[in-house]
């Protein structure tokens, strides 16, 4: 086991310091951490499995609402998420050559690579953070109804789906914006949406083209499009405009559903950012010395098992909540 | 410092002179496997999304499949625990195999319990 870098000389058994495992310490204690947070990422995972099986019928589905690509306008499903997969994974390789450079004590060469998995992880993040300003801010828009679901809207020539600012109808204003510098001092409210519930009636029936889509999925795999007067009798029961997700309701469907992508892509985004962090600690030591000094870099691949396990964490998520 | 890497892939299907090799070549067949699954994804192969495997989309189970295909490659060649010593490779791999499995099992059947709940009983919920 040439491999693993050798820091304690072998002794008797019973004088301590041996390694059954053929691992140092540091590695094993690695190791250690990583099963106990893979198993915190099994439990928020087969939650969501939970969550989704219970509402197997109604889920959002993934392709529909992850379909944006920085730069480009259009309906790309999926794509920019393969794409921050394949610069994990690149950032992966970098790492693993780092080690593998480590391991031939090449200073310059570990350098260069623990720079380059930096950036990979620098990219995957800001790719992160944009992903969810796009999901929190939505696109389409829908409205709630009384139980809480969401209906969404679909243009009956093309099947597109039909974004509030399309058709709804411009009414005058009900009521305005509560702030706290109007009525009393302490009250305040979130945003109103852009639109108020009755003018989305009224431009819902002013506008034969827009049907109603609810949250059902039908046996072909998409959701239930009403007929225009099953529309016009469902949009009675709106009580709410939604526009975008927060921790409450989102457009896209089940409350559940932006939950548990807040929860889980946010808890790996913060891997891959103290991941970041810890790279860059180590790369700074790499840079004075400090591991050649030593005479090996242990420490090198010890950030590498968590950078990798990151990755391997984010192969799942991608999995569960982009393809499945 | 001998090189002691094990260097072959696949069950020894695939050798590699050096350990950066092997390490591009996981790669490719990582990127391979990704490209696979998105365009699996995309298309959505009509006789794949409508035959079902214990209560799932046989899709769904080639999706599942692939993931552990690719965490294996991640852990054993990137995490390095094809050359770490057996005893070690078991106690990491096994313990979190047989946890989540359990856990998988149980959360899975209750929740396509409350499912059939929802659906037959008289609980009024999609309104």
């Amino acid at each position: 086991m040439d491999t693993t870098v050798t820091t304690v000389e072998e002794e008797n058994v019973w004088g301590g310091g041996n390694r059954p495992l053929g691992a140092s310490y540091g590695k094993l204690m690695m190791w250690f951490f990583i099963v106990s947070d893979a198993l915190t990422f099994s439990g928020f995972l087969a939650s969501y499995g939970f969550s989704r099986f219970k509402f197997i019928e109604t889920w959002p589905i993934a392709d529909e609402v992850f379909t944006h690509v920085p730069f480009f306008h259009g309906n790309y499903p999926m794509y920019y998420v393969a794409f921050m997969t394949f610069i994990l994974i690149m950032s992966s390789v970098t790492m693993v050559l780092a080690v593998d450079a480590g391991h031939h004590m090449k200073q310059k060469k570990v350098i260069l690579y623990m720079f380059l998995t930096i950036i990979g992880g620098a990219i995957f993040v800001g790719s992160q953070a944009w992903e969810w300003a796009t999901f929190i801010k939505g696109d389409y828009g829908a409205v709630e109804t009384k139980g809480g679901r969401i209906l969404q809207f679909v243009k009956a020539d093309t099947g597109e789906r039909a974004a509030l600012s399309e058709f709804a109808a411009s009414l005058p204003d009900e009521r305005v914006n509560l702030s706290r510098e109007k009525g009393v001092w302490y009250m305040d409210e979130g945003t109103l949406p852009t639109y108020t519930v009755n003018e989305v009636k009224e431009g819902l029936k002013a506008n034969p083209n827009i049907l109603i889509r609810t949250e059902t999925i039908t046996d072909e795999g998409e959701k239930t499009l009403l007929t225009r007067e099953e529309s016009l009798q469902k949009i009675n029961d709106a009580t709410m405009v939604v526009e975008g997700a927060n921790l409450y309701r989102n457009e896209y469907g089940s409350r559940l559903f932006a939950d548990f992508f807040f929860f889980i892509t946010g808890f790996h985004g913060f891997h891959v950012f103290s991941g970041v962090v810890i790279n860059i600690i180590i790369f700074f030591n790499v840079i004075l010395g400090t591991y050649q000094r030593r005479g090996h870099y242990e420490m090198v691949e010890k950030v590498g098992l968590y950078w990798h396990f990151v990755d391997l964490v984010w192969v799942f998520v991608f999995t569960f909540f982009y393809l499945v | 410092m001998a090189n002691a890497h094990k260097l072959e892939i696949f069950r020894g299907l695939l050798k590699f002179k050096s350990n950066t090799e092997k390490i591009w070549g996981v790669l490719v067949f990582l990127t391979i496997v990704t490209a696979i699954e998105v365009a699996l994804g995309i298309t959505k192969p009509y006789w794949l999304t409508h035959h079902y495997f214990i209560g799932m989309k046989l899709l769904n189970w080639i999706f599942i499949l692939l993931t552990l295909v690719k965490a294996y490659y991640i852990a054993w060649d990137f995490m390095h625990l094809r050359d770490e010593k057996k005893s070690l490779r078991r106690a990491i791999v096994w313990t979190p195999i047989f946890l989540v499995s359990y856990l998988i099992f149980i959360l899975l059947f209750e929740a396509d319990y409350i499912y059939t709940v929802y659906k037959d009983s008289f609980i009024k919920w999609d309104f």
